[in-house]
């Protein structure tokens, strides 16, 4: 390897992160290393520091570049995660090209994995000594610069993607708001009250439908899908699958005949949950933006009864043309936008599966769901919560938490809002039936503002709560004296003994789940799922609404489970992330890119289909690949396929990377050279 | 003016690099006009101690095959360096170990085993050749065997390689007519270090057969494959070619003729190991969505050290098992 490092003048920066690092690696001979024993290899600075992240940590460096000459920096710190912008930057304003500097990860790879000092120190010498040969071969990099699209694609209408398009609308840019429903409102739009302050949920969400549903930079697309997401940030193009409504969205008015006149009644398993019926044609419920019903082929007697059936709707839709197309077809549409923002929601936990609680086995048990759309005055009881013969209310009601949350047999995590809805639900319970409530909790999570109060108010309401994981949900009495008709089994914990709770009603508050095709829709948008199946932010505190894809933004449910307040602020914080790229108006990206050489290229195509970001194309009159330099994220998993080595990365050259593990080896016993 | 000396030499190798100069035909003469072959023991009748005799840097060029498996075969390396302005490491032994390296896996005493007292060898005494071993004559002596297999460049300085198992010999009648072009004055001598009688690229961009994004669900050996397409590259049919990870200049020989690129003209170019960037390069496109389905395309490779390493393992990364790595010669 030629060795073109001589003339370089390197400044080694140790950091103590207060005692981070400086409580397991000793700093101060880290520093000393570099200056003495990498005397020869350029070094010419080697300072440790408090806390190198500071204004004065990083005015250091950039009066080390102005004052000694440096031409490459490393600082021994944290991850390049953290604070490779930060030290880029002092680099950058001292006139020093950033990509000039490396950092050495010394308290993640360090520090936080080790306790014996004499090993961390020597590790993390090692470490340093790698990013110093690796530095002495960085080259300059420029950023590259891209202008940005205005608009922004929404995906998911509920109360996240619905802050996320209102704010960026109100701040005067266009967005695309994408639902796969007939109608925006998501989940949000099926529930009662909100919990802790009971404000109805229809009344604080309808005006925001409304509000996106006429808003001169709101483009909604309803009953529709994104299918396929081509470019990079700033310049994504979209192409949104358009179910067909068969209804005229530009001349329906929304006057609701057709849907009185259609003579199908189906089961509504979508809005009311399964407990209410819906007609052949629709609008999920009342208030649904936009007011446009949409037909369902596979139960209107047109299709299904043979072709020409019934025609209700058409004959008395009163508009001028027809409302009503028969043989409308499926469109695609087209969308450029610069950003996009996934607030995909949730799907709820399949309650059957736990087959010992009996939902769909016993009939009085029911999801909450289920409840929630009985406590809505505009749901199919009209408000009344009854068992499931539609009309005795029951007189001791059961509401058993976690019900797939925090079990290590369905999924691991706390749901989150389950605790709170419980509590909501056995408040509206007692309030509109005078029932006897019990809650069988594991532990109660009520952390944010007034949730706890609102625990207080319900248990001197005389909610009873039993601290247990419910066993088993019985409708067989043990004996000719127990009367149930459904029996709670339950280990009472606080108690410490067996008790068999007999009640009329179950209510299962089923746990929050990622939707279910979050894997494939995260692939669409090149977002990663957590294995859970959670979209994975790119930090999990400091970043939450970024993902490592730039431009492609989460916030929701989609992200993980949270409560309507989380779920608005992460719709807002994602809006204030997109205002952000729109205003620069131009985006540099990072220019740690793949690019071909063509006269190595044989054209043997193995890496055009493995490329994460669609930025490979094949040159068919050439017989050469083609990588799009603004679609490459430099994530070089062609980088590594390609077998001819035709592929390189700027910043991860081999001789970087070379150079680097050799030097990472500094103490470990070299392999013995034969004679 | 005398004509300017040239050698061959055949260290630890098969022969196939000879024959291959030979195959040169009438160009052969075009060798003996312009050089005098001083030393080439597989045409001429030359001692060792005749080349010890010369002075140093008296042959011009020196044409080293085979690697460095032997004691004689590193003194002779080590002689020729001397003797010779120009050492061109010739053939895929000398360049990168080729199938003598393959050794490299067992530390020496496995080798012996294998080779003198398997039950595929008949030698009911378990004789071992030895390094001497006294005979009514006197003492016969052999060269010892090296801990492992080196190529040339691990042990001397090389001024130029040239690839192939064995080179091609309308690439070796290109590499003479440099170097006879270089003494008659008509050319300068390439760059030191240099990959001669070569291409630049892969075996694929010389391979006619069309090609497609690759998505590899099987693999298998020839013979268990249905009869492959006569123009769709042999990998996207399932059979393990190297062509893509293989230095262009055979004009791929071997898939032209429906046979897969076994990988023997070494790296591409900037490619320090050709078994790791075909390997990874085969792993990225394994089409698997479980673990289950990777076990089942890697069953199609019976045997992968020899498949992606069967030229280069002595020049890798690994060079060679480390046992016999750590062993004293």
């Amino acid at each position: 390897m030629a060795d073109n490092t001589q003339q370089e003048r390197v400044g080694v920066y140790v950091c103590h992160c207060g005692s981070n690092i400086a409580g397991v690696v000793d700093v101060q001979s880290v520093a000393r290393f570099a200056a003495e024993d990498l005397k020869g290899r350029g070094v010419v600075v080697a300072r440790d520091y408090t806390f190198m992240c500071s204004v004065t940590g990083q005015e250091l460096i950039e009066q080390d570049i102005r004052e000694q000459g440096l031409t490459r920096v490393v600082v021994a710190a944290c991850s390049p995660h953290l604070h490779e912008g930060t030290f880029r930057g002092a680099c950058g304003r001292a006139g020093l090209n950033p990509y000039l500097a490396e950092m050495a990860s010394i308290r993640e790879h360090v520090a936080w994995v080790h306790t014996d000092k004499a090993v961390a120190t020597a590790k993390a010498k090692a470490i340093v000594n790698g990013a110093v040969e690796r530095v002495l071969r960085n080259e300059p990099l420029e950023a590259i610069r891209v202008p940005i699209e205005a608009g922004t694609l929404v995906v998911g209408g509920g109360i996240a993607g619905l802050q996320t398009a209102l704010e960026i609308a109100e701040a005067g840019y266009p967005v695309h708001l994408v639902e796969r429903e007939p109608s925006i409102g998501g989940h949000m739009a099926q529930f009662d009250k909100t919990f802790p302050t009971l404000d109805c949920a229809a009344c604080i969400l309808t005006p925001k439908m409304a509000a996106a549903g006429s808003h001169p930079h709101i483009q909604l697309h309803t009953w529709s899908e994104v299918e396929k997401v081509e470019g990079y940030v700033g310049n994504y193009t979209v192409t949104v699958k358009k179910k067909p409504r068969y209804v005229l969205e530009d001349v329906c008015t929304g006057c609701g005949i057709c849907i009185e006149k259609c003579p199908v009644l189906v089961v509504d398993e979508a809005h009311d949950a399964g407990i209410g019926y819906r007609k052949a044609i629709y609008t999920p419920f009342a208030q649904a933006v936009p007011n446009i019903p949409v037909l369902d082929p596979d139960t209107c007697t047109y299709y299904v009864g043979g072709k020409g059936g019934c025609r209700a709707c058409e004959k008395f839709c009163p508009t001028e043309p027809n409302s009503i197309v028969f043989d409308q077809q499926e469109e695609r549409i087209t969308l450029r936008v610069g950003n996009i923002v996934l607030a995909t929601g949730w799907d709820l936990f399949d309650a059957r599966r736990i087959h010992q609680y009996g939902y769909g086995r016993l009939a009085n048990v029911f999801t909450n769901l289920e409840l929630e759309r009985m406590c809505n005055a505009a749901g199919p009881t009209g408000g009344k919560v009854v068992l499931r013969d539609g009309q005795t209310a029951p007189a001791r009601v059961g509401i058993v938490h976690c019900v797939g949350s925090r079990d290590r047999n369905y999924n691991n995590w706390c749901s989150s809002i389950c605790c709170m809805q419980s509590v909501k639900l056995a408040h509206l319970v007692k309030e509109r039936t005078g029932a006897e409530v019990f809650n069988f909790y594991i532990d109660m999570r009520t952390p944010a503002k007034d949730y706890d109060e609102f625990y207080q108010r319900v248990l001197d309401e005389g909610v009873h709560f039993i601290r247990g994981k419910v066993a088993e949900v019985s409708d067989v009495p043990r004996g000719p004296d127990e009367q149930g008709p459904l029996f709670v089994q339950v280990e009472d914990t606080l108690a410490g003994l067996q008790r068999r709770i007999p009640v009329d009603m179950v209510v299962l508050s089923a746990g929050l789940e990622p939707r279910r095709d979050s894997k494939a829709v995260g692939k669409t948008f090149g977002i990663a799922c957590s294995t859970n199946g959670w979209f994975i932010e790119k930090h999990a505190k400091l970043d939450p609404i970024a993902t490592m894809t730039e431009g492609v933004f989460v916030a929701g449910c989609a992200q993980g489970p949270k409560d309507i307040p989380a779920s608005v602020a992460q719709g807002a914080a994602a809006a204030a992330r997109v205002l952000s790229y729109i205003r620069q108006g131009e985006l540099a990206l990072e220019p740690v890119r793949a690019s071909v050489n063509e006269a190595q290229c044989s054209g043997c195509r193995l890496c055009n289909g493995l490329c994460p970001f669609n930025a490979i194309s094949f040159i068919e009159e050439r017989r050469v690949t083609e990588i799009n330099a603004a679609l490459c994220q430099g994530c070089g998993t062609c980088v590594a396929a390609c077998p001819a080595g035709a592929i390189s990365g700027s910043g991860f050259s081999n001789e970087q990377l070379l150079a680097q593990i050799e030097g990472l080896l500094l103490d470990v016993a070299r392999v013995p050279e034969p004679a | 003016m005398s004509k300017p000396r040239f050698a061959m030499y055949w260290a630890a190798a098969c022969g196939g690099c000879e024959i291959a100069v030979l195959n040169i035909d009438e160009k052969v003469l075009e060798l003996d006009a312009h050089f005098d072959v001083a030393f080439w023991p597989a045409a001429m009748d030359v001692k060792y101690k005749d080349v010890e005799a010369m002075e140093d840097q008296s042959i011009l060029v020196t044409l080293f095959n085979g690697s460095i498996r032997t004691d004689e075969n590193e003194h002779l390396a080590r002689l020729l360096r001397r003797k010779s302005k120009l050492l061109v490491a010739f053939g895929s032994c000398a360049n990168e170990g080729c199938i003598p390296g393959l050794a490299n896996l067992s530390p020496r005493e496995q080798i012996f085993e294998r080779a003198y007292t398997s039950p595929s060898t008949e030698n009911p005494d378990r004789i071992r050749p030895q390094p001497a071993c006294q005979v009514a004559e006197g003492t016969l002596t052999l060269p010892p065997l090296q801990p492992v297999v080196r190529t040339l460049d691990q042990v001397v300085e090389v001024d130029y390689h040239v690839p192939g198992c064995p080179p091609e010999s309308h690439q070796i009648a290109a590499v003479l007519d440099v170097l006879i072009a270089v003494v008659k004055g008509e050319a300068q001598l390439p760059p030191k270090g240099a990959v001669l009688g070569a291409g630049n690229s892969t075996v694929c961009d010389e391979c006619p057969r069309k090609r497609d994004v690759k998505r590899i669900d099987k693999l298998a050996r020839i013979q268990e494959l249905p009869p492959l397409a006569t123009d769709v590259c042999l990998l996207e049919q399932g059979l393990m070619c190297a062509g893509p990870a293989t230095r262009s200049g055979c004009n791929s020989r071997c898939p032209n003729v429906g046979a897969p690129c076994i990988g023997c003209y070494g790296a591409a170019p900037d490619v320090l190991d050709q078994g790791a960037r075909l390997m990874t390069a085969i792993a990225s496109v394994v089409e698997a969505q479980e673990p289950e389905d990777i076990d089942r395309v890697l069953d199609g490779l019976p045997d992968p050290a020899g498949t992606f390493y069967r030229f280069g393992l002595a020049h890798s990364l690994l060079r060679a098992n480390r046992a016999a790595l750590a062993e004293k010669p």
